[in-house]
């Protein structure tokens, strides 16, 4: 039932991109030139979007649990970061390059568009850049948290801790 | 700032993004999920057991979404401007981009403004500033 519903979501989101002209990126660059002749249909989209989607997001937030059980597994974040602001712009330059961003991408894929599959096999191979830097980027810290205890370890004289403290204290 | 009137559509663009949002208000309801197109390809890299088969099954959705629309009428026409080279640098910057900044239009620029995250909101202002500033660097200033 899960997977169910879940595919029906990506099926009417990918006939809600269709028919917002999302899926044309001919379209979408002409509403990101807003210096040429502007088509501003697009922020139309955004607008319906968020009128629906904040009704379900009230609704959601009043509850613990979906309707079919399953934890409301939505985003606590609140950090304004250098990965937010950057990850964000790199994705905005590319999205004006090609006037492609994720969904359409697969829509286009699913249309047959030789170009949507390029743009997705480098858009899966970007992110899968990403997995292997964070990945990196998870044993680095292991790695040096356990050197500091090392090293704290053999200044002080008493055995390694590699407790769930992290830093030994003196 | 010139309006270009004869490719104005607002009907079907305010339609297609209240479509776009019962997408969304159907995940969240049943699913508990962000719909959010980049997080959900994304996690599939991460190979979770247990956490692969909605996404999977929302990508197929997605994916097959022009196969079903072509049961009923013809899809609307297309037109993509940049050469094989574009697609294959745009892919990868948008990939890159898209996981290290949390989210993409869905993610961000829908799901996160109707939650009023801030910080969606400071992500969709960049990600849409940077759009607006590439097409104008590319088109107007290189005029490519």
């Amino acid at each position: 039932m899960v997977n169910i519903t879940a595919w029906v979501s990506g099926l009417i989101f990918g006939l809600g991109l269709i028919l917002a002209g999302m899926a044309n990126p001919g379209k979408v660059l002409a509403f990101l030139d807003v210096a040429g002749a502007w088509d501003p249909s697009l922020a139309l989209v955004m607008a319906g979007a968020i009128a629906v989607g904040s009704v379900a997001f009230a609704m959601a937030d009043k509850r613990g649990r979906s309707y079919l059980g399953l934890p409301m597994n939505l985003p606590a974040s609140r950090v304004i970061d250098k990965r937010l602001v950057l990850g964000s712009l790199a994705f905005g330059m590319g999205w004006g390059l090609a006037g492609i961003c994720p969904g359409p991408a697969l829509v286009l894929l699913g249309s047959g568009s030789v170009k949507g599959m390029v743009f997705v096999a480098a858009m899966l191979l970007g992110m899968g850049i990403f997995e292997i830097l964070e990945r990196r980027r998870f044993t680095d810290f292991f790695r040096i948290r356990k050197l500091h205890n090392d090293i704290a370890s053999a200044v002080s004289g008493s055995p390694p801790s590699h407790g769930q403290t992290g830093y030994v204290k003196k | 700032m010139l309006i270009n009137w004869s490719q104005f559509t607002p009907w079907s663009a305010l339609g297609g993004g209240a479509v776009i949002g019962m997408a969304v208000a159907l995940l969240v309801l049943m699913n508990g999920r962000i719909a959010g197109i980049s997080g959900i390809v994304g996690g599939l890299l991460k190979r979770q057991k247990g956490d692969m088969g909605w996404r999977v099954a929302f990508i197929s959705g997605l994916v097959v979404a022009p196969l079903v629309w072509q049961l009923f009428t013809a899809l609307p026409a297309v037109r993509i401007d940049g050469s094989y080279a574009v697609m294959a640098i745009a892919g990868l910057v948008v990939g890159i981009g898209t996981r290290y900044g949390s989210g993409c239009t869905s993610g961000h620029g829908v799901c996160g403004l109707s939650r009023l995250s801030q910080r969606s909101m400071i992500a969709t202002l960049v990600f849409m500033g940077a759009g607006f500033a590439t097409v104008y660097v590319i088109g107007h200033i290189f005029q490519i």
